[in-house]
Parts: C-alpha cells; structure tokens; sequence
C-alpha cells in the first residue's frame, strides 16, 4: 500500500478493503503477537487481580518534536499513568483518530515509534482502533492508548496517607516537555536545545515499591498544568499544606533562561517524565540514594514537604527568603507581552 | 543563568533590606511604575520582607490592564469579520464588554498568539487572500517591534496586514498620577525596561516640578531591594533626583535605533486609558503617511464605544490610591476565572498579582 498511496485517504477509515489494507501492511505487521494476531474485535487476557486501568488521549501538535513524537508518547504517558497506581503495566490498547492528508511515511513512523517505546517499556500492544476524519476535522494525528497493568503487592498508593513532614521528591529537571513543544510551535518559535524528557517511569516505580512499599504514600506524574497544579490538586484534596523551596527546584539552564524570556513560570509547564515521590521522611535519604543510581532518576532531590500549617495551600519559599501562595493554573498559560 | 542568580540571591538582598530598614525613619508611599515589577515584588515574597515604613503602591504599567475596554471589541470584531487577528499571549482572556478574544476564538475566529509582531508579517505573506492584523498594545517596550512590522511590510509591499494600536507611554502617565487630587506618593521607581528604550532624559523635570524622587529600576529581586533603598535615601536625605540603578541596561539615551523606528511610523497624540481615561498626548498614534496600516481607519471601527463594569475600581487600583483587596469585589465576584477588569488578568496586573501570590491569602 506504501506504493499505492502517499496520503491517508478517507477511505483508510472506510472499514473496508483500503482499511484491511492499512492495518495488514502497517499496524499488523509491526504489532504482531499472539492477541493481535487473532483480528478479533478485542482482546482476551488472563491476569490476576488487583488490576489498574488508565487512559489518555494525545493530542500534542507539532506531532514530531525534539526528544519524540506523538506515539512514544502516547506509550509512556499511559504506562506512567498506570505506574502511578503503584501498579506495572502490562497491555495497552491503541486507537488512531487520523486527519486525511497525513503522508504515509509520518503514520508508519509514529507507529514504528510506538512499537519500538512499547517494546522498551515490556507491554503489548493487544487491541486498537483506527479512524480516519475529513480534512479539517482533526490535526493531523489523535492517539488515544488504555493500559491495564498489575497492582505491586506491596503499594499502597493513597493521597489521604499522606502525613505531615512527608517529603516531595522529584526524579529530574521540571519543565522539560512543554518548553521543548513551545521552542517549535509556530508563531512562538525560539533557537534553542531543549528537548522533552518524555520516558517510562514505571520501572523505577517498582524498584521503589520494591524497596519501600508502604513507606511510599504517593506517586505522581505532573503533566499538563505542571507540578503546581499537581501539588495544589493534592493539598485541596486531602486538606494538608505544602512547603516548597524555590532553591531547591531542578530547571536546567535553558529551560530556566525560555521560561524568563516567554514569561513562564516553570511550575505550572508540562512535563511527560517527572515522577513526584512523596514519602515518608524516614525513608527521605534512602529514598533519593535508590532513585539517584537508576538512570530516570540521576537527578532526584527534595523540593518541599508536607505541613499542617496553611491547610490545602502550596507556599513557596523564595530563593530571597520571602513567601507566596502558588495557586493551580487557570486556562492556559500564556505568553506575556513584556 | 547569568544575571539571574546573581540578583535572586540570598545574601545581597538581605543586605539591602537591613540597609532600608535602618535608613527609614518615618513612612514613605513609592510607587513601582511597571507591572513586572508589582509581579516580582510578590511573587519574590519582597513586600512582607520590606519594614512597615516602605509601602509600595503599585502602578499603571501592566500593558492588559490599560488597553480600553472598546479596542477589545474591536479586535473580537476583527475576528468575527474573519480577519486573521494575532496578539500577545496575556491580553486573550481580558474580558471585552461582550467576549474576549479567547471566547471569539472559540466561536469559529482565526487567532494566533505570538510573540513577535515580525511573526504576524510572516503569516500576512503566506495568506495574501486574508487581512492579518497585529494587536500592537503595551508601553514604549513592544513599540518598536510593531513599529518595525509596519515597515517590513510596507518593504514587501503587502497590503494586506495592518496594526490595531494601544500604546501608552509611561512620563504622561506618570504626571496623571501625580495630579490626581488623592496622590499621596512620595518617590517612583522608574520602570527600567522602558527606560531601556526611551532613555533617561524625560525624568529630570518630572522629578524637579513635582519634586518627587525617581529610581529606575529593575525587575529582579536584587534591583528592586536597591532601587526601593537608593529612593528611601533620597527621601530622608530630602534629595529630588534622577537615579538609574539599573544602569547594566539603561543608557541615557536609550536605544536609538529602536526610538528612530519608533518616531518612523507613530507620533504622540491622546490616548485613552482603561480605567483611568483619555490622558493628553499619553500615546503612540500612526503617522498620516503610515494609515493605511492603521486597523481602525482600514477597517472603519473609530466610533465602537463599550461602558466598563461599574463594580471595578480599576482606575483607583492603577493610581495606587486603592490596593487590590480593598475593593469589595476582590476574590468573590472577581476573579482571574471570571474577571471583572483587566487588573485580574494580566499577570502583571495588581489584582491577579495578589489574588495568586500574596501573603494575605496565605492566612485566610
């Protein structure tokens, strides 16, 4: 087919012989196992419970963007979302919204892409779905993925565990993604090396739970909206304060000089391979000594920790000494003028 | 980063706020002209570092929260006469009298937001069957890169992109505030950005016929403690100067290749401003030879006229005779999600300022 068309043509999405085509030539071929080779209407899985279940549309534009594309995407970001149950994932469902118009040669490497990330993060790909919209009516590409994965024997991931004097740790650099995604959106464009920490976590999750279990109250993934929103969330929710310090916050260099000269504030922007740990503090050390010797954690530090004062508000310390209330993003962040 | 760690340090800026405190002796009002500066000054956590002698007003210059209510219809009428409308990313949720632009956007109108007006040029080159017009709002520091817009095109020869201006200049702004009946400012910290562009010239009368202190100043922590100290100083030493703290970025006179490109395209002329109204040759207006370049006259829109929320106090809030949670509308029926002046928006606007930042909310 790869010689017949050089386009996704509505009639890819058809349910018909262009579609059988399509999914023989490009998404069989590469996902080939023994759940999809049936070309049932879904899979059969025989796991033992407990069982946790995520999903996530992707819907990121540019599609292809230093660091990755929208399909490895796709598979991490749902890996982490099951990951963050304290749970291993195990399969994952695949669906594409297409945009007619998209070359060929861009789909076959998206999917490539999710094979290959799939691949790396040891789940399977068992069932999917792909559709084609008229031009116009999409952009580009849509990736929806579900992941289903065995909860770690010893998690016991829950906000409303969380104590005072629990710490926050992060595993790496804040910011990363979003930066790396404004750095090429158009009318924004900037010179720059940033590019998007997007990766699986689920790996070092386990070796946490492994090590800590319980002692792990909870696991996050502060994607869009940024840690700020991630901590506001959970300081609303469980009626707790958070204490963080500015100085102690990872923003590499670029990443920091972008964030000052667009007026973004790098809390609140996207990041697709941030793992926030929060822990108990006896483990504090142990805890950072475990993430910093696996490679998507080198970089772990403490940022802040959990406080009874100033219930369900985030209150930053500044590097100068002085206070301020980080409040969860409205809308979108945008750009300032000057 | 060079010049960011280093002014966002610890020690030097304790050593300034020591110095402040033990110069001060009685109570002293300064005004910090720039948004920026209101933005770093609580988002730095610098106002409850500050003695209880220095209060700090804050000040008219926030681009969103100036911009007339009625050029914000105009520019949702822009969009809904399905011109391509690009514009700053902050002034997209400021509430017009009927939509924003981010509401007109989301009814079928083709928004960009950019961060270069030489961007909006780009995109009139590659659509030559549709009008683009340029937001071009804020002081003297986006000036001249719409300035510069308008003649790239006009070197191209497209005549399909044109500017919808805003500009308002900060001295004729500065001397509204100072004439205001309910003034009780004692020093300013001069905004340094501006300065930048402008130079420093303007300031020496200003500061001998009012006899008023100006400190221009920057935006990091560490120029803001010394900028609020060198006007403490010259207050209890009783001096009215001109004094440039952020002198690593302001020369005298300013940049001048930024100011020609300027006095190219714009002359000064009556400008309105949200909240406060029309102040007397406050603003930039195209040059008769540049019109056909201007939105307004392209698009005949001079007569749209939209009355303003009679609940907001903005006008009080941008003379710094009131703050922010003195009004009676602050955090309940005005917030940055249902806003009702510009102040709450922009993130350089006062209100938004102390609603997200400030140290009041965190004991409430």
């Amino acid at each position: 087919m790869s010689n017949k068309y050089s386009h996704i043509h509505l009639g890819h999405g058809s349910g018909g012989l262009m579609t059988r085509e399509l999914l023989d030539e490009i998404i069989f071929k590469t996902f080939s196992n023994p759940f999809l080779d049936k070309k049932h209407d879904g899979a059969i899985l025989d796991i033992a419970g407990p069982l946790a279940m995520s999903t996530d549309s992707f819907v990121v534009s540019p599609i292809f963007f230093k660091g990755g594309n929208i399909g490895e995407l796709a598979v991490h970001g749902t890996v982490n979302d099951v990951a963050m149950c304290g749970a291993i994932p195990l399969y994952l469902s695949l669906s594409f919204i297409v945009e007619e118009g998209l070359p060929v040669p861009q789909f076959r490497e998206i999917v490539d892409s999710v094979k290959r990330t799939a691949d790396t993060c040891e789940v399977q790909i068992v069932t999917g779905d792909t559709k084609v919209v008229e031009k116009g009516k999409g952009d580009k590409i849509f990736i929806n993925t579900t992941g289903i994965g065995t909860v770690h024997p010893r998690a016991r991931i829950s906000a409303n565990r969380i104590q005072e004097g629990d710490k926050i740790i992060l595993n790496g650099f804040l910011a990363q993604h979003g930066m790396a995604i404004m750095s090429q959106r158009e009318g924004l464009e900037f010179e720059s090396d940033i590019v998007s920490d997007t990766t699986y976590l689920h790996f070092l999750v386990r070796e946490l739970l492994d090590a800590f279990g319980e002692k792990i109250h909870l696991f996050r993934d502060p994607t869009r909206g940024g840690l700020a929103s991630v901590l506001s969330e959970i300081a609303t929710d469980i009626g707790k304060g958070v204490v963080l310090y500015e100085k102690a916050l990872p923003v590499e260099k670029q990443v920091a000089a972008a964030c000052e000269i667009l007026g973004l504030d790098p809390l609140y922007v996207a990041n697709e391979g941030v793992l926030v740990v929060i822990a108990d503090a006896s483990v504090e050390a142990e805890v950072l000594d475990l993430m910093r010797r696996n490679p998507k954690g080198e970089h772990a530090v403490t940022v802040g920790s959990f406080t009874t004062e100033h219930p369900s508000k985030v209150v930053m310390h500044s590097s100068i000494g002085g206070k301020r209330v980080v409040s969860p993003l409205l809308g979108e962040q945008l750009p300032r003028i000057c | 980063m060079k010049y960011l760690k280093e002014y966002r340090d610890l020690k030097p800026t304790r050593d300034y706020l020591k110095l402040i405190e033990k110069t001060v002796t009685k109570p002293w009002n300064i005004m910090e002209i720039c948004g920026g500066q209101t933005h770093s000054l609580v988002r730095n956590g610098i106002l409850e570092l500050l003695p209880e002698n220095v209060r700090m007003i804050h000040g008219p210059g926030c681009p969103v929260c100036v911009t007339p209510l009625n050029l914000i219809d105009k520019a949702v009428e822009l969009l809904q006469k399905g011109v391509i409308l690009c514009s700053f990313g902050d002034m997209v949720r400021v509430p017009g009298s009927r939509l924003s632009l981010q509401e007109a956007k989301a009814n079928g109108g083709d928004l960009r937001i950019l961060y270069s007006p030489l961007e909006a040029v780009k995109i009139a080159r590659e659509n030559p069957d549709k009008e683009v017009v340029f937001f071009a709002v804020g002081f003297e520091t986006t000036a001249p890169a719409n300035a510069l817009s308008v003649l790239h095109a006009q070197k191209e020869g497209l005549t399909n992109y044109s500017i919808l201006v805003s500009h308002v200049l900060v001295p004729p702004a500065m001397r509204g505030i100072l004439d205001d009946e309910f003034c009780n400012i004692d020093a300013f910290l001069g905004a340094g950005h501006v300065c930048a562009i402008m130079g420093t010239e303007e300031y020496p009368p200003l500061a001998k016929e009012y006899n008023i202190p100006i400190v221009i100043t920057g935006f990091e922590p560490l120029d803001l403690v010394e900028g609020i100290y060198m006007a403490v100083k010259q207050l209890e030493e009783g001096r009215c100067e001109v004094e440039n703290q952020y002198a690593r970025v302001v020369r005298r006179e300013g940049n001048t290749e930024a100011r020609k490109v300027i006095h190219t395209l714009f002359e000064i002329g009556d400008r309105a401003w949200r909240g406060i109204g029309v102040i007397p040759n406050s603003g930039y207006i195209i040059r008769e030879e540049y019109k056909a370049y201007d939105a307004e006259v392209k698009f005949g829109m001079h007569s749209i006229q939209a009355p303003e929320n009679p609940k907001c106090i903005a006008g009080e809030i941008l003379k710094g005779i009131k703050k922010p949670h003195q009004c009676s509308e602050f955090g309940k029926t005005c917030t940055p999600a249902s806003p009702l002046g510009a102040p709450m928006v922009s993130s350089e606007g006062a209100c938004a300022a102390y609603y997200h930042y400030s140290d009041n909310l965190i004991s409430s």
